[in-house]
């Protein structure tokens, strides 16, 4: 066996998952925009393209953009209008922001000169830069679909271990649990809880009911998974040889039972990850998301439901053609990790 | 979808009567010819069928019974009524009444019927059909939804066999436009529905998968077949009582095919590919995207303008003192204040709504009645252009001020701050209220959008009154003010603001209130509009509803469909089904 392959895929996958959680993490200094600036007059504007080469063949060291112009008549509606050009300024002062909600700052990594403007990945139908909405989406998006698939994994680990473990009643009783939890009628549920809610509710409380609501949905299926591979490994030889040896149950569960379920685990959450930040578009049409403006993936990928958006601003797509690779990048470090730890137990 | 449902129909006698006196010609199956109506669209040839999709299946073929817009839609195509709204002129013309008489006094009509008329079975139609449905629409145990719209002045109204042909209707009190009344009661087969009817069990009759040959209507088709999730289609009704310029009976389609597609998207995309012959209610954003390959793909897109639908954004001025919420309570007094609802309006970016949300096919509105509504707008009502200076200026004026952040301080020192309510399912209106708060931050006001399923805001805002504001659309149901009634006395279920009010909390409401009276008494157009005038006057500087837009009404057919005349009355594309055919 070679451990070379899994090793390097997972730093590859891991460093990508890392820079790409870094620059969510800096949004405000990378986008260019407030995620709430509307520019009226340009909505559902192409992505802009950066120029070094000018109308007359001259090469520029310092990147520009044209002016954008009304044309009806082109597919976008958006024509560049060559007379205007604005140079791309770097590390500038403008809109303010916060880092980690607290440290305010408004030191911009790009800019480009009034009046123009520069939407990187094209803007929405009130005219607000994409690219920026992506960033900050993504803050609340990834932490909310990380937290969420921690917990349902987490009560899921939690109540499998002792269903699979212990068997009995106990088992009976925790899996017909898990089993009403699958049956129930949540968009029901979701009203209920909405109805009950406020009006209006503050966004850091939306994000933990987001967080609450998904990992409270999501806990079944990983703990029945987590049951069943427990089940399993509670029979194995060496398990029973450690009991013979008269180990205690949390340690049996913890050196020899739930290490064969890390495969399992981690599958899980590379898989409720992407799945929760696809479960917030659900939410948010119940009333249960973060509100306008604030951006949320999600809410980025709502606008994709109508077929005229779909058919005509082909960079709406953008959002999601990004999220592609990186939740590929959680598929194969999950993968990684899985193949890892089956040579290190072999 | 979700707008409020359409509200009664009713009103104004002042529009002339066109009678069509249709020569006598030796007939085929059906009636006899010399009763026949004389329709005055361009003659067409017989054969051929269309296909139009639905968005869900009918629930019912009982025309008492039926309140979705899909089964409304199947139904009107099976079944007449004795006096019809024209679609295209918005004006009431014979159906299957040929004539009438009103009484001096306003309160006696008397229906002339159509002679040798039969149903879509063959059995004749005369006055006890008559007598029978309106029976039925009128028995408080049926509770059909066109019950409200017969009662005038407190009292059902009395119907009357007078001989064969001859029924007299007698309102307690004068009612203007009575005859507006009779459009939509559709005529129902006594002969097949009195039994189900005497032995109690007339909410079972006629469900969606009754066997076509038990249905029998006066309209211009009939059942043919019925597969449950797939199509429901129509076939020609060979007794129908209309005829063209050249005496060809009418229908001239064959068939008509419903295709049931579930979401407004698919209906477009099927309409594009050729699968369907007609599309209605769809956006115009989906429009534009029709647009593109209209010649090449063979089919036309009408754009009418503003219909009777407009959008608008209310505050809660309910009274919630005995509803423990006290937080809205607080807000109402920011809301109450004419000045801060006059603010909110002048700070509304209304042409952006227009470009932005509906691509430019809408029209900004300043008053609830739509510039489609050209018998009853008041154009004297102003358009403001959008002024934030002028919304400070009503602000100070109201004792607002501003913190150093710029955020809009009440009198008592609190930061304005609401939630507007919107339905999520309505993309139209979502996309409104995040333009509207945007506009609003302009001028200091923290405003968060709450959006809610329908059901959820529904609930609110007619029962709970759990909401400080919401954005809201409004179809009104006829081109007259009387089907307004329920919006606007303050009395009414859909007087939206403050619903439901034992006695006007307003000097203003109450101003309303004996202005709508007084219109639905009064017999002459002039007067009546003047009086509707002054209610769109006081509704223009009350601001209960800040009224943004009306939106332009859309509908597309393939070339092959002639005589196709979209209207801004619903339904809005086939409501002259009858006279379509295939070139």
């Amino acid at each position: 066996m070679t451990v070379g392959p899994h090793r390097r895929k997972l730093w590859i996958a891991l460093a990508f998952l890392g820079v790409f959680h870094l620059a969510v993490f800096c949004a405000g200094f990378l986008a260019p925009y407030n995620f709430a600036a509307q520019h009226r007059d340009l909505a559902f504007a192409p992505p802009t393209r950066v120029h070094f080469i000018d109308a007359r063949g001259q090469f520029h060291l310092r990147p520009f953009v044209y002016g954008l112009r009304y044309a009806p008549e082109t597919p976008s509606g958006f024509a560049p209008d060559a007379s205007a050009v604005y140079p791309l300024r770097f590390f500038t002062r403008g809109a303010p922001y916060k880092v980690a909600g607290v440290f305010s700052c408004s030191l911009h990594l790009f800019e480009v000169d009034r009046p123009g403007r520069i939407f990187l990945l094209g803007s929405d139908a009130y005219g607000r830069d994409q690219l920026s909405r992506f960033l900050y989406g993504g803050q609340l998006s990834l932490l909310a679909g990380l937290l969420a698939a921690g917990l349902s994994v987490g009560v899921g680990i939690l109540i499998g271990a002792l269903a699979g473990f212990y068997g009995g009643w106990l088992d009976e009783l925790l899996m017909r649990g898990a089993e009403l939890f699958l049956a129930l009628p949540w968009l029901y549920l979701l009203l209920a809880v909405r109805s009950a809610l406020p009006l209006h509710v503050a966004e850091s409380q939306v994000f933990l009911l987001l967080i609450c609501v998904m990992g409270l949905i999501g806990w079944s299926r990983p703990a029945r998974l987590i049951r069943g591979a427990v089940l399993s490994a509670r029979e194995r030889n060496f398990v029973s040889a450690a009991r013979g040896f008269g180990a205690s149950d949390f340690f049996l569960l913890r050196r020899h039972v739930l290490p064969q379920t890390y495969g399992i685990v981690l599958t899980q959450l590379a898989l409720l990850v992407p799945q929760f930040i696809l479960a917030e578009v659900t939410l948010t049409f119940l009333g249960l998301g973060v509100g306008e403006p604030m951006p949320s993936w999600g809410s980025l990928f709502s606008p994709l439901q109508q077929y005229a958006v779909l058919v005509s601003d082909w960079w709406m797509f953008l959002p999601a053609v990004i999220l592609i690779p990186v939740f590929l990048a959680y598929y194969a470090a999950a993968d990684a990790m899985q193949e890892r730890l089956k040579t290190v137990t072999l | 979808m979700a707008s409020f449902p359409r509200f009664a129909r009713t009103v104004p006698c002042l529009i002339a009567l066109a009678l069509f006196a249709g020569p006598a010609v030796p007939g085929s199956a059906g009636p006899a010819r010399e009763d026949f109506l004389i329709t005055g669209d361009a003659p067409g040839h017989p054969g051929g069928q269309i296909v139009v999709a639905l968005r869900s299946e009918p629930k019912t073929l009982n025309p008492v019974l039926a309140t979705d817009i899909t089964s409304r839609d199947v139904i009107r195509c099976l079944t007449a009524d004795l006096i019809h709204i024209n679609r295209s002129t918005l004006k009431t013309e014979p159906a299957l009444a040929k004539s009438w008489t009103v009484s001096p006094d306003g309160r006696v009509y008397t229906l002339k019927l159509r002679r040798g008329v039969r149903f879509s079975d063959g059995q004749p139609f005369n006055a006890d059909d008559v007598v029978f449905s309106f029976h039925v629409y009128l028995d408080p145990k049926i509770d059909a939804p066109q019950r409200d719209q017969l009662i005038v002045g407190g009292q059902p109204i009395a119907v009357q066999k007078l001989d064969e042909e001859t029924v007299r209707f007698t309102l307690a009190k004068p009612y203007a436009a009575a005859e507006r009344l009779f459009d939509g009661v559709a005529i129902l087969p006594r002969h097949l529905l009195e039994g189900a009817y005497r032995a109690g069990n007339f909410s079972a009759a006629w469900p969606i998968t009754m066997p076509p040959a038990q249905f029998a209507g006066l309209g211009p088709f009939r059942l043919k077949e019925y597969v449950p999730g797939v199509r429901i289609v129509l076939e020609r009704n060979p007794y129908y009582w209309k005829e063209d310029r050249a005496h060809t009976q009418l229908p001239y389609l064959n068939r008509v095919v419903f295709l049931f597609v579930d979401s407004e998207d698919a209906q477009v995309i099927r309409f594009q590919a050729g699968d369907t012959d007609v599309l209605s209610r769809f956006d115009a954003q989906d429009y534009a995207v029709l647009a593109r390959d209209q010649a090449a793909r063979h089919y036309r897109l009408f754009d009418l303008g503003p219909g009777l639908e407009f959008d608008f954004l209310f505050f809660n001025l309910n009274d919630l003192s005995s509803k423990g919420l006290s937080d809205i309570a607080a807000k109402q007094a920011w809301f109450r204040d004419v000045r801060f609802r006059q603010a909110v309006s002048a700070a509304m970016d209304r042409e952006a709504i227009v470009r932005l949300v509906y691509h430019g096919r809408a029209t900004p509105i300043w008053g609830p009645v739509t510039p489609g509504d050209k018998l009853w707008i008041d154009n004297q009502i102003p358009h403001p252009p959008r002024s934030l200076s002028r919304a400070r200026q009503l602000l100070k004026s109201a004792g607002f001020t501003w913190n150093n952040a710029g955020a809009l301080i009440d009198p008592h020192g609190k930061p304005v701050e609401f939630s507007i309510l919107t339905t999520s399912s309505n993309v139209q209106r979502s996309q409104m209220a995040t333009l509207i708060q945007d506009d609003l931050s302009h001028i200091g006001m923290n405003v968060h959008i709450v959006p809610l399923d329908f059901r959820a805001v529904v609930e609110r805002l007619l029962h709970s009154y759990n909401y400080e504001a919401a954005i809201m659309g409004l179809a009104n149901g006829d081109a007259d003010p009387t089907p307004e009634m329920n919006v606007w006395l303050s009395s009414g279920s859909t007087h939206l603001w403050h619903p439901n009010q034992q006695k006007p909390a307003t000097a203003w409401e109450a101003e309303i209130d004996r202005l709508m009276q007084q219109q639905l008494v009064t017999v002459n157009y002039a007067k009546r509009k003047q009086l509707y005038d002054r209610v769109q006057e006081i509704l223009s500087q009350q601001m209960p509803f800040i009224c943004l837009v009306s939106p332009d009404i859309l509908a597309g057919a393939k070339d092959r469909i002639a005589n196709f005349h979209p209207a801004i009355l619903d339904p809005y594309a086939l409501w002259n089904i009858d006279e379509l055919y295939v070139q």
